[in-house]
């Protein structure tokens, strides 16, 4: 029998990994195996060759120079990504790669980094950090655990569904009262590093989709997730 | 209101500080007051050492950096004044003056060693204008606070730029490296590092991710790069058996201190003993007191419990806790990770993805305590290291781990508040240094 594979990929984890985004991929790794799929992780970093046989691809936070370093190669891998979210590849893009798959992020040096324009959203860098735990409710997830840490301030379109909605903390921009951005199978967000690995539901989601649309259906058994409900536990009860 | 004047403020200071101790309590509030009533009075009294003031500042390693430098200083001779409580605030260091100062005011020292985090030091600087700098590295560490790892670096920028005599520099930080272009002119720098062969032990921040987990991503690009000459350089190490370039010349010593970033550490307190010294330094008695130093509270302390070695480790951010990690066989110890999130160690925990623990896999993990006790129990899940017990209060937690040790030696991991309150649980049943 041929093991079931999927192909994970990391986008510029070199440069765009701060905050523990490595817990991002490492949950959906272990979720996946323990789904029983072997897992093939690879990273795309600015100049490689595409990876478009990605089954699956994460990307994480990244200070302004990070984004920087990133920003031209995302142009350049743009037309791919774009048609891979219509066609729906799972993609889970948390606070720096999230503000730049919106249309710019203008940093608080007054430079403005185009987007590409993949989620209908907009990101300035306001005056502080927006920084403390957060606790979210979504329609598709329920309730969604995390920590955000952002000077980016990130105004959805008219159109743009919100990954949830703020029940504790500051989410997108402090005011709206939404938090992160959802289209296709990609969810974006401020919440970071611990999101997978706390929030099992939205990881499931990413592997659902990845696996059905490789292998036609998704049917493991449900992996037992007290440790993650008890994090979730905790951390809900901590102060912001 | 008028001000009040000068040995009145002090008095009052050292009577409030007196009260607080009576009452065991927090180190600081004296100074609090003292800052308050006489705004200038650290800077004052600073500015009167003949030697001038030492600034000790990184991320990791400043308390044991600081108490070794202060301890060579000691040995050449010099009256050294220094923050030991490890309250690294302006009003900390007024706090520690006033407890100095003899009832007539006078501050009996030749020089300061301040230990002070990267915020507190920018304010610091401010205020006073230290002769000598040591900036140890920059890691992922409190970001809650700092918001990003190049901010930490611009404060530590704002430090050597405010340097008078000479700044001492990590070679092998790249972030600290490259502080060498904010060091004004007329200030001299000084150079601490590590021999080729031992580089590959420090893996920056930078080499982290990758797909191959944390310990794969080490591509050592900038070995290539020339370096400038160190004034210390830590050749290799052997247990305690250590071989140093001291401004070119090879000499061994021992140093008893756990663990290779300690190790280094101790080279980066002699290469300010020597900066400070000059050339009338007594090198063979630096060399004797390097194997006099011990660690400080909690940094590799050990504390005897029912006849059994039992250690604290602290660890606030991904290098520190590799690095510990890496120091010892963990199969040889009976071992407890304890996580709080109260704001001293930081609010998020989730730099706890950016440590590898494969190598507690084998001998696993007794007990996982701490407010986020659950979240640490989910990241050694996410690396197959199995998990006897989570119990999130502390107290509860220690005895269960003591009892379960069997005769194991004990190693506990902890973060800042959950060292200090399993210190004071320990000093139940056991010898415990005051600090």
């Amino acid at each position: 029998m041929t093991e079931r594979s999927i192909h994970l990929v990391q986008l510029y984890p070199k440069d765009m990994n701060i905050y523990g985004d490595w817990g991002n991929t490492l949950a959906l790794k272990r979720r996946l195996e323990r789904y029983g799929y072997a897992v093939r992780l690879s990273d795309h970093d600015p100049g490689d060759p595409f990876p478009a046989d990605a089954d699956l691809l994460v990307g994480g936070g990244g200070q302004d120079s990070g984004q920087f370093r990133v920003q031209e190669d995302l142009q350049r891998i743009a037309p791919e990504l774009r048609a891979m979210a219509a066609d729906g590849v799972p993609l889970l893009a948390i606070c720096g790669l999230y503000q730049l798959l919106g249309h710019e992020f203008r940093t608080a040096s007054g430079e403005v980094l185009p987007g590409i324009g993949l989620l209908d959203a907009t990101t300035a860098a306001g005056p502080t950090r927006l920084i403390g735990n957060i606790v979210l409710e979504s329609p598709e997830f329920g309730t969604v655990v995390g920590y955000e840490n952002h000077s980016g301030l990130t105004r959805l379109g008219p159109g743009q569904d919100p990954l949830g909605r703020v029940v504790k903390g500051a989410g997108n921009n402090g005011e709206d009262g939404t938090e992160g951005a959802r289209v296709h199978h990609v969810v974006a967000s401020y919440l970071h590093g611990s999101l997978l690995p706390k929030n099992p539901a939205v990881a499931d989601h990413l592997i659902r989709a990845a696996v059905e649309r490789r292998h036609g259906s998704f049917d493991a058994e449900p992996l037992d997730d007290t440790l993650a409900e008890r994090a979730r536990e905790a951390a809900i009860a901590r102060p912001r | 209101m008028e001000r009040m004047s000068r040995p009145h403020v002090r008095l009052l200071g050292q009577g409030i500080r007196y009260l607080t101790t009576l009452r065991g309590g927090g180190s600081a509030f004296p100074g609090l007051v003292m800052e308050k009533l006489h705004p200038g009075f650290v800077a004052e009294e600073l500015a009167k050492l003949p030697h001038g003031v030492v600034v000790v500042s990184g991320t990791n390693g400043k308390t044991t950096t600081t108490k070794m430098a202060v301890q060579l200083l000691r040995a050449q001779g010099l009256k050294v004044f220094t923050n030991r409580t490890g309250s690294n605030f302006v009003r900390g260091v007024a706090a520690a003056l006033l407890g100095e100062m003899s009832l007539t005011g006078r501050l009996d020292a030749d020089i300061a060693v301040l230990e002070l985090d990267e915020a507190h030091a920018v304010h610091f600087v401010k205020q006073v204008e230290p002769r000598y700098a040591l900036l140890l590295n920059v890691m992922r560490d409190q970001l809650d606070r700092f918001g990003e790892i190049d901010t930490t670096r611009r404060m530590l920028a704002r430090i050597a730029a405010a340097t008078t005599g000479t700044v001492v520099l990590n070679r092998e930080d790249p972030r600290i490296a490259s502080l060498a272009e904010h060091v004004p002119e007329g200030t001299g720098i000084r150079w601490f590092g590590l021999s080729a062969a031992l580089r590959p032990l420090f893996p920056s921040d930078d080499d982290m991710r990758s797909a191959g987990g944390p310990e794969a991503g080490a591509d050592h690009e900038d070995e290539l790069a020339p370096r400038p000459a160190a004034a210390v350089e830590l050749s290799s190490f052997e247990a305690n058996r250590v071989r140093l370039l001291v401004e070119g010349r090879p000499v061994e010593t021992t140093v008893d201190l756990y663990g290779v970033y300690n190790i280094y550490n101790a080279a980066a307190a002699l290469a300010l003993a020597l900066a400070v010294a000059g050339p009338d330094a007594d090198r063979p008695a630096l060399l004797a007191e390097l194997s006099r130093v011990t660690p400080a509270f909690g940094r590799g302390e050990t504390i005897e419990v029912g006849g059994r070695p039992l250690q604290l480790l602290l660890v606030k951010n991904p290098a520190g806790f590799r690095l510990s990690l890496a120091s010892a066989r963990p199969g040889d110890y009976a071992t407890m990770i304890t996580i709080n999130d109260e704001y001293a160690d930081g609010r998020d925990v989730s730099w706890l993805w950016d440590v590898d623990f494969h190598s507690l896999r084998e001998g696993g993990v007794d007990v996982v305590a701490g407010t986020r006790a659950w979240d640490m129990a989910l990241r050694l899940d996410h690396d197959e290291v199995p998990v006897r017990e989570v119990v999130p209060g502390l107290g509860d937690a220690l005895r269960r781990f003591v009892a379960g040790a069997g005769d194991r030696p004990m190693r506990v991991f902890c973060t800042y508040t959950s060292m200090l309150e399993l210190r004071r649980e320990l000093s139940r049943v056991a010898e415990v240094a005051e600090i």
